[in-house]
């Protein structure tokens, strides 16, 4: 035992095979990617920002039954709505405090006709807290914006829903 | 006038050494990042320039436009001396490195005399940066960095005296020379291993960084500084590094002689054969890094002191003995 300890020590086989096992490693592909230039793929269950979403003939979805801002465990939804003149509630405010929200997806599991959902966009880092504050128009025109993704996203997830 | 042309004449040969030195030094600390990232994986620098060559300039740039902060309970003309002077012996040092039968800038009898004692004061500026910050990690750094860097060259001297001892002159050139027939690498095999390892501790690279062990001594004895003083701190480290590379493929790896000497391979030029050497030895270097956790202090002096030091003054008798017997000893 002794005489293979020492001569492994002298002959520096555990330092000669890690340098191969180095070797070896230099040049498998690398597991990081080059983030702002490529980006991971991501679920499309992901909870990022949130977003609301309109019908196809450009009607807001949501109709203000407040369940979401009821389930939100942050209590970081505010609603207030009214009746419009043809009849049907629409809410006249919809903020989002961004800062509260722990992206927990209840908003979005709570919702019977899929207005308020999250999509999977994570890069909406401001310089100022005044800018996390979302109003309506600001989640509307996230929905615009992501409309595609997002269909595709709810479409792709609904039979496990 | 005619000692005025001189000295232009020597300023542009010793412009024409130190750009490539200094840039190289850039490129291969690139290199170290590249390849320890690509040992774990990671990309490693590659935004600016190509595949992130322009990195150390960046960085450069970067250290240029910061502020040197120096402590105000600090000694402050040697707190800023010892940047200076780590650089400039770092730098020196290169005069007499040979880049080809006749391309070397000091062709010196005592050359790796020269190299030897440039490369000892060294320490001087890693001493007197610990000393000058007057703050704790900083002094116990440059502590451990001076007995580590002391204790190393015995060895790396006794190693030395392997080389010279068959090729019986102290001038760089004739030491590659003497290598025509056969590197030194192959003859002195178990010397190059000792003095691989042992300019890993000369320039306290990993596992021999105990200087800048951040996790006890925050950077060792660059702590308190900053800007371009840190930077060049940073220059002259990897220009000894470079230096050591240089040395140990001029000792061992027949310098700038080309592996063998047939019709492809000498069409290439010496100082060429020279940089791949210097770049296979580096890249060991930074490999070692990628794989080796570091030495507690009391086993890299164990090491230093016990077993490499025997071991090389073994191998020096060994050799005498052998040309000795065999009157191979060179006569000049």
């Amino acid at each position: 035992m002794k005489i293979t300890r020492f001569l492994k020590t002298i002959l520096m086989t555990d330092f000669i095979s890690g340098l191969f096992i180095a070797i070896k490693e230099l040049f498998k592909s690398k597991k990081t990617i080059n983030y702002p230039f490529e980006k991971g793929k991501i679920s499309p269950r992901y909870r990022g920002e949130h977003a609301l979403r309109r019908y196809p003939n450009g009607e807001e979805r949501c109709i203000a039954c407040k369940l979401c801002e009821a389930v939100c465990p942050a209590q970081a939804i505010t609603i207030e709505s009214s009746q419009r003149d043809d009849g049907s509630r629409k809410t006249t405010r919809y903020d989002i405090d961004m800062m509260k929200c722990i992206y927990c997806g209840l908003c979005e599991e709570s919702c019977p006709v899929d207005a308020i959902v999250q999509g999977p966009n994570f890069e909406f880092s401001t310089e100022t807290r005044e800018e996390l504050y979302y109003t309506k128009e600001k989640l509307l025109d996230n929905g615009d914006r992501w409309e595609n993704v997002l269909a595709a996203n709810i479409k792709s997830d609904n039979p496990y829903r | 006038m005619e000692y005025l042309n001189i000295i232009f004449q020597e300023s542009y040969k010793i412009l024409f050494l130190l750009v490539p030195v200094l840039v190289s030094v850039a490129m291969i600390v690139w290199l170290d990042r590249r390849v320890w990232a690509f040992v774990q994986k990671r990309q490693g620098p590659n935004v600016v320039g190509p595949f992130g060559l322009l990195q150390s300039l960046a960085d450069a740039l970067k250290y240029i436009f910061k502020e040197i902060i120096i402590p105000a309970s600090s000694n402050k003309v040697i707190f800023i001396l010892a940047p200076i002077i780590t650089m400039t012996l770092a730098l020196i040092a290169w005069a007499v490195i040979p880049f080809g039968a006749e391309q070397v800038l000091a062709d010196i009898n005592v050359g790796i005399l020269y190299i030897f004692a440039v490369s000892s004061l060294g320490v001087y500026g890693i001493i007197m940066g610990g000393w000058a910050s007057n703050s704790k990690y900083p002094f116990l750094g440059a502590i451990r960095s001076a007995a580590q860097m002391v204790s190393y060259e015995v060895s790396i001297g006794i190693i030395i005296i392997n080389v010279l001892l068959c090729v019986g002159s102290l001038n760089l050139n004739d030491i590659v020379i003497a290598q025509e027939e056969i590197w030194f690498v192959i003859p002195l095999f178990p010397m190059f291993i000792i003095f691989f390892i042992s300019s890993l501790a000369e320039t306290n690279r990993p596992p021999f960084d105990l200087p800048e062990a951040e996790a006890e001594l925050v950077a060792g004895y660059q702590t308190e500084y900053s800007g371009m003083m840190y930077a060049m701190f940073w220059l002259g480290e990897y220009a000894n590094i470079l230096l050591m590379c240089a040395l140990g493929s001029i000792l061992f790896l027949g310098g700038w002689l080309s592996p063998i000497d047939l019709y492809p391979f000498n069409l290439i030029p010496g100082f060429l054969w020279l940089i791949f050497k210097i770049l296979f030895l580096f890249i060991l270097f930074a490999l070692v890094k990628a794989i080796v956790p570091r030495y507690r202090y009391d086993q890299l002096m164990k090491l230093g002191w016990k077993i490499f030091l025997p071991l090389s003054l073994t191998y020096v008798v060994l050799t005498a003995s052998y040309l000795f017997y065999f009157n191979l000893l060179p006569t000049n």
